[in-house]
C-alpha cells in the first residue's frame, strides 16, 4: 500500500559527476518496498510534480534512491543535505516476481541501481552492467557483495568489456542457466537484452520509463503500449513481461 | 467556536461538503481510496467516458511547465458500459456523490450516454464539451454557443439526473456559451476546463507532448478559472461547479466567492493524495474564522469595485 513519509536524509554521496546517491529514513514506506518499485519525491516547492526515481536499495527502515541529475527536480534533490526532509510517496508500481532460481539482472547506466536492491532481494543472482566509460560506472561494489558474479561492460571500452550488454547476456546465458533475466536501462538496450533473453529461452522482465503524473495509476499519463494496450508504467508496471512489450 | 455547516445543494444534488475531484484526475477513486475513504469527498467526477472504450493518445502525454502541467491523455477510459459494469458498483459501496463525465462525437451519442448513467443511477451528469485532447467532438462543440446548446439539450433530454455541462476557457465569451447551454436547459455548470498551451524542447525543437498541444492545469490557471466564475455567475441562474488551479481552502474560497456552490480538486491530487481533504479542511477553517453558519454564504460573495 503507498503511503506519504517525510523521510530525514541520513547520507548522501556524489558517485559520478552527475550521479547522486540519498539514504533517508523510511519508515514502514521502506520496509513494504519490493524490488523493483520507486518512490515519487516531491522536489521543492517552486516544482508542481513529484519526481519518480526508483529504489536502490533498503536495508531496514534505510531506503536509498541513486538518480541522475538531468532537470531542475533532481538538481533541487542532488543539493539537499543530511538531516533535510523529503516528502515522499511510495512504495509505487508493480516490481519483479522473484522466482526460485538463479536470476540475471541486467542494468545499463542509470538503470542500474534498481538492480542491486533486486538482486539482493533473489534466493541468487548474478549481474550484466553496462556503462557509457569508466567514469560513469556505480555501485559495483555494492552488486559484488550481493552477487556471485558482476559481469561489467563499456560503450567505450575503458572498464570491462568492449561493446553493449546484450552481447554478455547471451554469453551468460550461453554458459548458466537462470530462471529469469530482470532488466533496466534506455528502451534500445531493454528491446536488445529481451531478444538476448528470448534466443537463450529465458523469461524476461524489464522496468519501463515514461514521463508521469500522479505515480498512482490515476491521471493515465504514463502510457506505454504494452500486448496492443496502452498500460500505465506507474501502476501495470514499471515492471513488465518483456514478450509483452509492444517495442 | 460554533461548527460550520459545509453541505451544499447543486442543483437539486446535495453534498455533505463542497468538495468534489476533477474528472481525470481521481481516476474510478480506487487509488485514492488506497490512502482515506473517499467517503470523505463531497462527490467524484470520474474519469471522462465515452460510448465506446478509448486508447487515448500517444506518449509523452504530460509535460511540467511554471507552476502547471499540459496534459495529452485523450480520455482513456474504460466506455460507458464498462464504467456501468466494473467502476459504478464499487464507487456505490462509498458515501459520495458520483458524477458521470462524457465525451461524445454526436449529440446523440450524448443522448445514449445519458440514458445508460441515468438508469444506471449515477446522480449527476457532467457534459464534457471541452476536452482539448480529442478531435472529433470534444472541443468544437465548446466553442460555439448554438452546438454547445444542441448537445446539452440532447443531454438534458435523455437524462432523470441534474445535467451540468462543462465549459472551457478557449474560447472568445465564456458567458455566450454560458447562456447558451443554460437556455438548453442546463442546471449546472462547471469551469473551467484546461487551457489549450503548449511546451518545446529546445533542444530537440519537438514539442515534449507527443500530440503538440494540450492542456493546462493547476496552480497556473485559478486566476482564469476565478474571473471566468465570476462572469459566468453574474449571467446566469444555476449553480457553478468552480475548478482550475484549486489547492489550498484559500483558492477554494477565491472560487466560491468569485459564484460557485462547490469547487473541484484536480491537478493537486497529483502533487499529493490528500489535496482534496486539505482543501475541504481550509475551507472549513476559513468560513469558521469569518464567522460563518454555512460555507454557502461564501457563493458569490465577493465584494467587487
Amino acid at each position: 500500500m503507498p503511503m506519504t513519509r517525510n523521510c530525514p536524509i541520513t547520507d548522501l554521496q556524489v558517485l559520478t559527476a552527475d550521479v547522486v546517491s540519498i539514504t533517508m529514513e523510511a519508515g514502514d514506506l521502506a520496509e513494504q518496498t519490493k524490488a523493483g518499485q520507486f518512490v515519487n519525491i516531491k522536489c521543492g516547492e517552486g516544482l508542481l510534480l513529484r519526481r519518480p526515481i526508483s529504489v536502490c536499495d533498503v536495508n531496514g527502515t534505510q531506503l536509498t534512491v541513486v538518480f541522475q541529475v538531468k532537470g531542475e527536480g533532481t538538481q533541487w534533490l542532488s543539493q539537499c543535505q543530511v538531516g533535510e526532509e523529503l516528502d515522499v510517496l511510495g512504495p509505487l508500481g508493480h516490481g519483479y516476481e522473484i522466482p526460485d532460481g538463479k536470476v540475471l539482472v541486467v542494468g545499463g547506466g542509470i538503470g542500474v541501481p534498481p538492480m542491486l536492491y533486486t538482486a539482493k532481494c533473489c534466493r541468487e543472482a548474478d549481474a550484466c552492467v553496462g556503462f557509457r566509460s569508466e567514469k560513469n560506472a556505480i555501485l559495483l561494489e555494492e552488486l559484488g557483495a550481493v552477487c556471485g558474479k558482476v559481469i561489467v561492460t563499456s560503450d567505450d571500452g575503458t572498464i570491462g568489456a568492449h561493446g553493449f550488454v546484450d552481447a554478455l547476456v547471451r554469453k551468460a546465458l550461453a554458459e548458466d542457466s537462470y530462471a529469469a533475466v530482470f532488466a533496466c536501462g534506455p528502451k534500445p538496450m531493454l528491446k536488445s537484452v529481451s531478444l538476448a533473453a528470448k534466443e537463450g529461452n529465458t523469461p524476461c522482465f524489464v522496468s519501463m520509463e515514461e514521463r508521469m503524473g500522479c505515480g498512482l495509476g490515476a491521471c493515465l499519463v504514463c502510457a506505454c503500449s504494452v500486448g496492443g494496450h496502452y498500460k500505465h508504467v506507474c501502476k501495470d508496471g514499471p515492471v513488465f513481461n518483456a514478450e509483452e512489450v509492444d517495442w | 467556536m460554533s461548527k460550520v455547516d459545509l453541505s451544499v445543494n447543486l442543483a437539486g444534488m446535495t453534498m455533505k461538503n463542497p468538495v468534489v475531484v476533477a474528472s481525470g484526475t481521481f481516476g474510478f477513486g480506487r487509488e485514492f481510496g488506497q490512502f482515506y475513504d473517499i467517503s470523505e469527498l463531497g462527490g467524484i467526477s470520474v474519469k471522462g467516458l465515452t460510448l465506446n472504450p478509448r486508447e487515448g493518445n500517444p506518449p509523452p502525454r504530460i509535460a511540467e511547465t511554471p507552476m502547471g502541467i499540459l496534459n495529452s491523455v485523450g480520455l482513456q477510459n474504460p466506455g460507458v458500459e464498462g464504467f456501468i459494469e466494473k467502476e459504478l458498483p464499487e464507487l456505490k459501496k462509498h458515501d459520495l456523490r458520483i458524477i458521470a463525465n462524457i465525451s461524445g462525437n454526436t449529440p446523440e451519442e450524448y443522448g445514449i450516454m445519458c440514458e445508460r448513467l441515468s438508469e444506471a443511477g449515477v446522480d449527476m451528469i457532467e457534459v464534457n464539451i471541452s476536452c482539448p485532447n480529442v478531435k472529433a467532438g470534444g472541443l468544437q462543440y465548446g466553442v460555439v454557443p448554438e452546438m454547445a446548446a444542441e448537445v446539452a439539450r440532447e443531454a438534458k433530454n435523455h437524462s432523470s439526473v441534474p445535467v451540468m455541462v462543462k465549459l472551457s476557457p478557449n474560447v472568445t465569451s465564456v458567458v455566450d456559451i454560458a447562456k447558451a447551454v443554460v437556455d438548453a436547459g442546463a442546471d449546472a455548470l462547471s469551469l473551467i476546463n484546461t487551457v489549450r498551451g503548449m511546451r518545446i524542447d529546445v533542444n530537440t525543437r519537438r514539442p515534449v507532448l507527443r500530440m503538440n498541444t494540450g492542456g493546462l492545469s493547476g496552480p497556473a490557471v485559478l486566476p482564469i478559472a476565478v474571473r471566468m466564475v465570476w462572469e459566468v455567475a453574474q449571467a446566469v441562474d444555476v449553480p457553478i461547479l468552480g475548478l482550475g488551479g484549486i489547492s489550498t481552502g484559500e483558492d477554494a474560497a477565491q472560487i466560491m466567492l468569485a459564484g460557485a456552490t462547490a469547487v473541484a480538486v484536480g491537478t493537486a491530487c497529483f502533487v499529493d493524495p490528500y489535496a482534496p481533504i486539505k482543501v475541504r479542511d481550509g475551507l472549513e477553517e476559513i468560513a469558521q474564522r469569518q464567522g460563518l453558519s454555512s460555507v454557502t454564504q461564501l457563493t458569490g460573495a465577493v465584494q467587487p469595485w
